[in-house]
């Protein structure tokens, strides 16, 4: 498939938000339990939302620029029924709604008690929306992977793997960017988000490592002999039908060599997962300036990684675009 | 339930492009126009077509054999690109079973692009719609054409009649017993989606003379041996020499 930076700026800037969203709750939640000391509610809540929330925003703005038809974004909602796409356009707006809300109640420290639970614990407005937040973001990891994992076609795409990835991915830079974040608004919590990223960031590597072995092992469904239904062992094309380019040479091809996919696969699996490591490592040491630059690193990347997962997807009309003359 | 298709026999298209042509002359100025052209003329021209003719070459030289295959929507009894689409811009009509884009909703995501895996759809790059063969839907129901015009555009192009259109659910037409007299075959069937549009295999003639039938058996002359037998290779027919 041609990746379309749109999407790649799409994927991981809300995969980043819904990560420190979830980051942040998870800080708020243990330190109910009185297993963290509480941060500053407006520094640390509040401002972490904000920047969520910008991450959100230039998400769906980047989304735009995939439509043809941007002034018709708004019908995407329709059918909801059949569609993960559709699904997807409506989880994100209701996250970004739960997290700005969210935010505000932390900014503006509006904590009346609602209810007492079991164990004295005081539940306030930030906690319900904390637990919608939480649930739409795991939604919303799970509308976004599937439609890539509903298209039985890419079978590179078409796995369980790619739903996992795409949690663990987020979570990953988004605590990394929560344990960044708290080296200047709660550097008591930067072990534990530390930690925290280091974990997710692990499991990533196993995650997205099966991946790359499960791809690499595909055996293609369909053939040439399928595509055009002759049974004979050597089918060559001759022609395409054109000798200039149409939607079906430029949507479904990446157009680069083989080194460059290489290539963008190491730098990506140095990027997100060892070198982020190590920064992380030294961070728990105490080093934390060097935070930012480990959550910038793994960035850069996962658009790497996102951009090597649309290239290597293989589409089965490419069998009838092999030759141009 | 009616399921409009077409069926093309490939042992007959002869790679003209005709269908191609005539399908983008009464498209583009029909109501799915304009399938616009970027650099006709250019170093890299490009534009929206409903069908194509590709060419393959089955086998190995010296014993190889060519094969123009027409590509277009295949109409899918399952459309897998339906749906994906976010709007419901994409639909089959439950009357005829034509899968049609409605290009007033379409938001061109290119996702039901993604989900056909014969590459029928195509994103048209003036309109930023997505585009597909409508069975000319424009052309076989107008009551205003003589009732052997109202059939696709592609069908009545085809000077080889390589092209059939028909209800592939009704088994007396003539496409449904094309499909299944002549041994008619979907695309890319592992993928469940059941094509409507069917295509018929390459065939061979083949005749089988025996000895007998080369000498006339029962030439009275010969039995009489009047005449010498004249040499393998002289002519041998009947008014020609006694044998």
């Amino acid at each position: 498939m041609h990746p379309a930076f749109s999407v790649i700026f799409l994927t991981t800037l809300i995969g980043a938000a819904q990560g420190l969203f979830l980051a942040l709750f998870t800080v708020q939640s243990y330190a109910a339990f009185k297993l963290l000391p509480q941060p500053d509610a407006h520094a640390f809540y509040g401002q972490g939302s904000l920047m969520a929330l910008l991450l959100l925003v230039a998400g769906l703005g980047a989304s735009f620029f995939h439509l043809g038809r941007p002034e018709r974004a708004w019908r995407s909602a329709a059918m909801w029924r059949t569609s993960w796409l559709s699904r997807e356009v409506i989880v994100l707006p209701a996250f970004i709604g739960v997290v700005f809300l969210y935010g505000l109640v932390h900014w503006f420290g509006w904590h009346p008690v609602l209810m007492i639970l079991p164990g004295d614990l005081p539940v306030d407005p930030s906690a319900i929306l904390g637990v919608a937040g939480t649930l739409l973001a795991f939604a919303l990891f799970v509308c976004t992977g599937m439609i890539y994992a509903c298209l039985k076609f890419l079978a590179e795409w078409h796995s369980p793997l790619t739903i996992i990835n795409y949690i663990l991915l987020g979570g990953a830079s988004g605590f990394m960017l929560a344990a960044a974040f708290a080296a200047f608004t709660a550097p008591e919590h930067v072990g534990f988000l530390a930690g925290w990223a280091a974990i997710i960031t692990l499991l990533g590597l196993i995650s997205r490592t099966a991946s790359l072995y499960r791809n690499a092992r595909l055996k293609p469904k369909s053939t040439l002999q399928t595509a055009i239904g002759i049974k004979h062992p050597k089918i060559t094309q001759k022609t395409q039908g054109f000798m200039g380019g149409s939607f079906n040479t430029r949507e479904f091809f990446h157009g680069q060599p083989v080194a460059v996919l290489r290539g963008v696969k190491w730098f990506f699996l140095i990027a997100v997962f060892p070198v982020p490591l190590l920064l992380l490592l030294s961070a728990m040491q105490g080093y934390s300036g060097l935070l930012p630059a480990a959550f910038g690193l793994q960035y850069l990347g996962l658009l790497a990684e996102r951009w090597f997962f649309f290239a290597q997807a293989n589409h089965p009309q490419n069998l009838y675009y092999q030759s141009i003359a | 339930m009616t399921q409009l298709a077409l069926v093309i026999d490939l042992n007959v298209c002869v790679g003209c492009q005709a269908c191609v042509t005539s399908c983008k002359e009464w498209n583009t100025s029909g109501s799915a126009g304009p399938m616009v052209d970027q650099n006709p003329y250019g170093a890299d021209p490009t534009g929206t077509f409903f069908n194509r003719v590709q060419t393959f070459e089955v086998g190995e030289f010296p014993n190889t054999e060519t094969v123009h295959f027409p590509k277009s929507c295949l109409h899918c009894e399952d459309p897998p690109c339906v749906p994906v689409c976010p709007t419901g811009a994409s639909y089959k009509r439950k009357e005829d079973g034509i899968v049609l884009v409605n290009y007033d909703k379409c938001i061109g995501c290119k996702y039901c692009s993604w989900a056909c895996p014969y590459g029928a759809r195509e994103l048209d790059e003036q309109q930023q719609v997505m585009k597909k063969c409508t069975l000319c839907v424009d052309r076989i129901y107008d009551t205003s054409m003589a009732e052997a015009d109202r059939k696709p555009s592609c069908v009545l192009a085809c000077p080889t009649s390589a092209r059939l259109f028909g209800d592939v659910h009704d088994p007396e037409s003539a496409v449904s017993l094309a499909i299944r007299e002549s041994g008619g075959y979907p695309l890319m069937p592992e993928w469940g989606t059941h094509p409507a549009n069917h295509y018929l295999p390459r065939r061979k003639t083949r005749i089988k003379i025996h000895e007998d039938e080369l000498e006339r058996a029962d030439n009275p002359l010969k039995v009489d041996r009047q005449l010498p037998r004249p040499a393998t290779n002289e002519p041998t027919l009947d008014d020609f020499t006694t044998w």
